[in-house]
């Protein structure tokens, strides 16, 4: 039997990457899946049930020679977490037993909610917080001059499903997220920032 | 026009040009980034102290983007363009170096007519040629969504609220507008990052943000200031008193110790 879940996250990553990299040998096809799993092993300081690599900010690892390159794709460009995730990416690398390790920050590609995978939004549900809203092409703010104001977004309520919520304030305990709250169960919570270009 | 997928390719004059316009670009972060941390601790409600914290955090992290590109095209790094320029290397316009004067209606507006300008200009380099600008602008324009949603809901809701929070937005917005208007200040560097294909020209990404503003600010009730004359100099490096006191403040510690860690 299929299971959805996984079909869909190998979708995204299909689509979205990362680019797990090529290697040449089978020695260094080893040494690509441990480093994968180390920089997968890394979770988000701020929401620590989520791995980095299911939060989708993790754009390629590649490895030439005797080093490591891990490309990080930070969700906000301001985000103070950016420069501790990388570290804690080299730090878990050279547990991995590589010693030349170089972790970038990149924008291309860009980070957007879409780069979540499926697993990651039910984590951040089951954390209690409203994952992204899916993007839509119509959201797509200033393509042109009429659309550079966006447009009102109504976020489902992560406790009750119930889309009765208002928006309590846009700005949250860290840069990705927004408060809400639900008329229906009568909570706040919190929603995970629905980033798209 | 063919995209420039890097800085090497780019001809003298048309790498001046982009120089002025990253300064430019990262100093008006820099200091509106400045601007809101002061209202940490000092809003009106929590929530808006949570707001214009992130939006500062926000601001500067663009301009560190803005001054690594400068740091690639041969300036200094990052934290010595932040922190030891005099005032008059500054390139930001006057809207942002206003002081917050503990008016809460001004910061608002301010912010929601330099989100907007900013989108503008956003969108504009996104469909330019130069591939590293275009790559950070699309990034960077993608965080500006809820900082505009933030500043259009308050602009709204406080124009059409009572007498006294209306009369204190058209009297922000009468304040403000000259100066968002120098944010289109024309520079020498127009014509050739035009020709490049890198960025269209200040006349025209100003006619673009007035007809982005003009409904909201409607919407609001408030009354547009069709005469206001535009505040030029930021660009040149001509500033209110008011930027020199800020520097002031933000480079007390780097001046005191360059190496410094906090
Ligand atoms: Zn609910």
């Amino acid at each position: 039997m299929v299971n959805p879940m996984a079909n869909s996250d190998a979708e995204r990553r299909a689509q979205y990457g990362p680019d797990r990299g090529t290697a040449d040998t089978s020695a260094d096809a080893g040494r690509l899946e441990a480093v994968w799993q180390a920089v997968a092993s890394v979770t988000d300081p701020e929401i620590p049930v989520l791995s980095i690599v299911d939060l989708g900010i993790v754009a390629g690892v590649r490895i030439g020679g005797t080093c490591v390159v891990v490309d990080v794709t930070p969700t906000f460009v301001g985000c103070p977490a950016v420069e501790m995730i990388c570290d804690e990416i080299r730090s878990a690398v050279e547990r991995a037993g590589e010693d030349d390790v170089t972790v970038n920050t990149v924008f291309d590609p860009p980070w957007t909610s879409d780069r979540l995978t499926e697993t990651g939004r039910r984590k951040l549900k089951e954390f209690g917080l409203a994952p992204p809203l899916a993007s839509t092409c119509g959201n797509q703010i200033g393509r042109t001059s009429s659309s550079v104001m966006p447009p009102a977004e109504t976020v489902p309520c992560p406790f009750c499903d119930s889309t009765e919520t208002v928006v309590e304030s846009l700005f949250g305990p860290t840069l990705c997220r927004s408060i809400h709250y639900c008329n229906k169960c009568l909570q706040s919570f919190e929603h995970f920032k629905t980033v798209e270009l | 026009m063919k995209p420039i997928e890097s800085f090497d390719d780019l001809t003298t004059v048309t790498r001046d040009a982009l120089v002025d316009l990253l300064y430019r670009l990262g100093d008006d972060e820099l200091v509106l980034g400045h601007r809101n941390s002061e209202w940490t601790g000092l809003a009106p409600i929590l929530e808006e102290d949570i707001a214009f914290s992130s939006m500062a955090q926000d601001e500067m992290g663009h301009a560190q983007v803005y001054y690594q590109m400068l740091h690639a095209l041969g300036e200094p790094d990052p934290d010595t363009i932040a922190f030891s320029r005099k005032p008059r290397e500054y390139r930001c316009a006057s809207l942002v170096s206003l002081a917050n004067d503990k008016n809460w209606a001004f910061c608002l507006l301010r912010q929601f007519l330099y989100d907007a300008s900013e989108t503008v200009r956003l969108t504009a380099l996104c469909e330019g040629t130069l591939v590293p600008l275009a790559q950070a602008a699309r990034k960077i324009r993608s965080e500006e969504k809820y900082h505009l949603m933030h500043g259009r809901s308050w602009v709204l809701r406080l124009g059409n609220a009572t007498d006294e929070s209306h009369e204190r937005m058209q009297t922000a917005l009468y304040e403000a507008y000259p100066h968002a208007l120098g944010l289109f200040e024309p520079t020498a560097a127009d014509e050739p990052l035009t020709l490049a294909g890198i960025c269209p020209r200040e006349e025209e990404l100003r006619r673009q943000w007035e007809s982005a503003v003009a409904p909201v600010l409607a919407d609001a009730g408030l009354e547009q200031p069709e005469t206001a004359q535009a505040a030029y100099g930021g660009r040149v490096g001509h500033h209110p008193e008011s930027l020199t006191s800020l520097l002031n403040d933000m480079q007390i510690v780097y001046k005191i110790d360059p190496a410094a860690k906090w």
